[in-house]
């Protein structure tokens, strides 16, 4: 018996290991500007273009009623990710502004599903992630994506550490600095409609972020922190993925368990070194 | 006054800023500031907390828009691409951010922006990415810091004095024509003050102009050309520095303290060298 064999896994492994690979790449840009949980954020909105995006198909009558789901939020997460961006640049109070945004997404996401006919357990699929349902186009788009965030975050690595670094000594140096903040906000939107799939948009931000915070306790340098995250992210999808062909247990909770796991594991054996050396 | 026939006997201006007005938030924080350097001059900026002078060098540096006056950056006005040559040290707050980076990344980084090379066209998208030798003139520029074995180590874990080494090593691999300092002395052990007086009186030797927002004189004393003291975002004093009435006597200077700088002598030495 070849489990590699089948499509449905092979899809699921191709699809895993592509986000793995490129949620971690956006994650270490948000962690270097301290904004951490700026992915969760655009996660509660991009749930609101699922809804709006399941809408348009029941308006539509479209064969497969969420066909638009995945568009939608890519449109709902870039544009909330630009208004954030925005706020952000000009200083203002943004987190209550920030907080209605996001909650207002989520509830109006949940609101608008179950109006368009949604049941409770597509909705499940968005919250947790729906790995197991992904078709050959859900791949092929994954793959675009996710090759267009590695091909951009890695390419402008230099570039974009300089601006999340330092803002005011970026713009010194005459750096676009709004156009490449516009970056890093864009391709964190379009990281966290890729990663939904896997993941769920409860858990997005884990998978940005929870690799970043692994290499972090291993390395010094941003450039191998960025590499040795996106070598984690990839093994703790793949693993996480691979352990739910053989047990009924969402792929997403369980990847985001495992990477809390080897975050405790690593932290407490690098102190005990640093404990050893002293 | 910025009539260059009137200043025909006076070396081009690095940066010329005239009649400067910044708001912020609503708040209008320069009312009307000019200043001017020239290449081999250094020029103290001083005055008292909240008198603008980091408002007026972040603006001259393009971190904050300005509201009306104008800036001139090597005979042109100021714009993203004039700032190939310009080494800015900003307030050092903190030197890392949430992911650490080492040294030699963070001066790297240095190389990035504008660059004066061959044929302007393109050299925006062309700053995106780094020079083919962009390593070893990073580690160049932390040597001539004193600072080369710090090169892979996390900069959030350096002292005060290394992190402003490693961030005055970011200006300088941009081999500046004008930096611009702010603050640079402020949480400095003396041992790299000293160091660093000793690098701007080479600077100053090859050239650079050099405009550093200063609270005391201190170290930098005896290379510094002029100084020009803000109070309440207007100029209040522009000319030769205060050095025989002292550093205190300065109008600016908005409170006292008891003096624990070691004195500066003759020739400049702070009695740091030797075993």
């Amino acid at each position: 018996m070849n489990l590699l064999a089948e499509p449905l896994i092979q899809r699921m492994l191709i699809v895993g290991l592509l986000v793995g690979m490129a949620a971690p790449v956006m994650g270490t840009y948000l962690v270097q500007r301290r904004m951490a949980l700026l992915g969760d954020g655009i996660g509660h909105v991009a749930l609101a273009g699922v809804a709006a995006g399941w809408l348009a198909g029941a308006a539509f009558d479209l064969a497969r009623q969420d066909a638009l789901a995945i568009p939608g939020a890519v449109v709902f997460a870039i544009i909330g990710a630009v208004v954030i961006e925005r706020m952000r640049s000009r200083g203002t109070a943004a987190d209550i502004v920030m907080a209605i945004l996001f909650y207002g997404g989520i509830a109006s996401g949940v609101l608008l599903i179950g109006l368009a006919g949604g049941s409770n357990a597509n909705l499940l699929g968005y919250l947790f992630g729906s790995i197991s349902t992904v078709t050959w186009g859900d791949v092929w788009m994954s793959a675009g994506l996710a090759a267009l965030i590695l091909v951009v975050g890695l390419g402008l690595r230099a570039a974009l550490f300089t601006v999340t670094h330092d803002q005011e000594f970026a713009r010194s140096t005459g750096l676009p600095v709004d156009a490449l903040n516009m970056v890093v906000a864009v391709l964190a939107a379009v990281t966290i409609t890729v990663a939904m799939r896997v993941v769920g948009v409860l858990l997005v931000s884990a998978l940005m972020i929870v690799p970043v915070a692994i290499a972090q306790l291993l390395t010094r340098s941003f450039a191998r922190t960025m590499h040795v995250a996106m070598g984690l992210g990839a093994a703790l999808t793949l693993t996480g993925i691979w352990i739910t062909v053989f047990q009924d247990i969402q792929p997403g909770s369980l990847i985001v368990v495992i990477g809390v796991v080897v975050y405790v594991v690593v932290a407490l054996i690098t102190s005990l070194l640093k404990g050893s050396r002293r | 006054m910025s009539d260059p026939s009137l200043h025909a006997d006076v070396p081009p201006s690095l940066v010329e800023a005239r009649d400067v007005r910044v708001s912020l938030q609503g708040t209008e924080i320069l009312h009307g500031v000019s200043l001017r350097a020239s290449a081999g001059e250094v020029v103290a900026l001083m005055g008292g907390n909240g008198s603008g002078k980091s408002t007026f060098v972040r603006g001259i540096v393009g971190a904050v828009p300005i509201a009306s006056g104008a800036i001139d950056l090597f005979g042109s006005p100021a714009a993203p691409l004039t700032r190939a040559r310009l080494g800015y040290v900003p307030q050092r707050i903190t030197a890392a951010g949430g992911v650490s980076a080492t040294a030699i990344e963070v001066v790297t980084s240095g190389l990035l922006g504008a660059r004066e090379t061959a044929g302007r066209t393109g050299s925006r998208l062309r700053g995106l990415v780094p020079p083919h030798d962009a390593r070893a003139r990073a580690r160049a520029a932390l040597a001539s810091m004193g600072v080369e074995d710090l090169a892979k180590r996390d900069v959030s874990r350096l002292s005060g004095g290394q992190q402003q080494r490693v961030l005055i090593a970011r200006a300088l691999v941009r081999e500046p024509r004008l930096l611009i300092l702010d603050e640079p002395m402020a949480g400095v052990d003396l041992q790299s003050q000293v160091a660093f007086a000793h690098t701007l009186g080479h600077l100053k030797e090859d050239g650079v102009g050099i405009l550093v927002v200063l609270h005391e004189l201190g170290a930098l004393a005896r290379h510094i050309d002029r100084a020009v003291v803000l109070e309440q975002g207007c100029v209040t004093y522009d000319g030769v520095p205060p050095k025989d009435l002292g550093v205190h006597a300065l109008p600016g200077h908005d409170h006292e303290h008891p003096h624990t700088d070691p004195p500066v002598r003759e020739g400049g030495s702070l009695g740091l060298e030797g075993p």
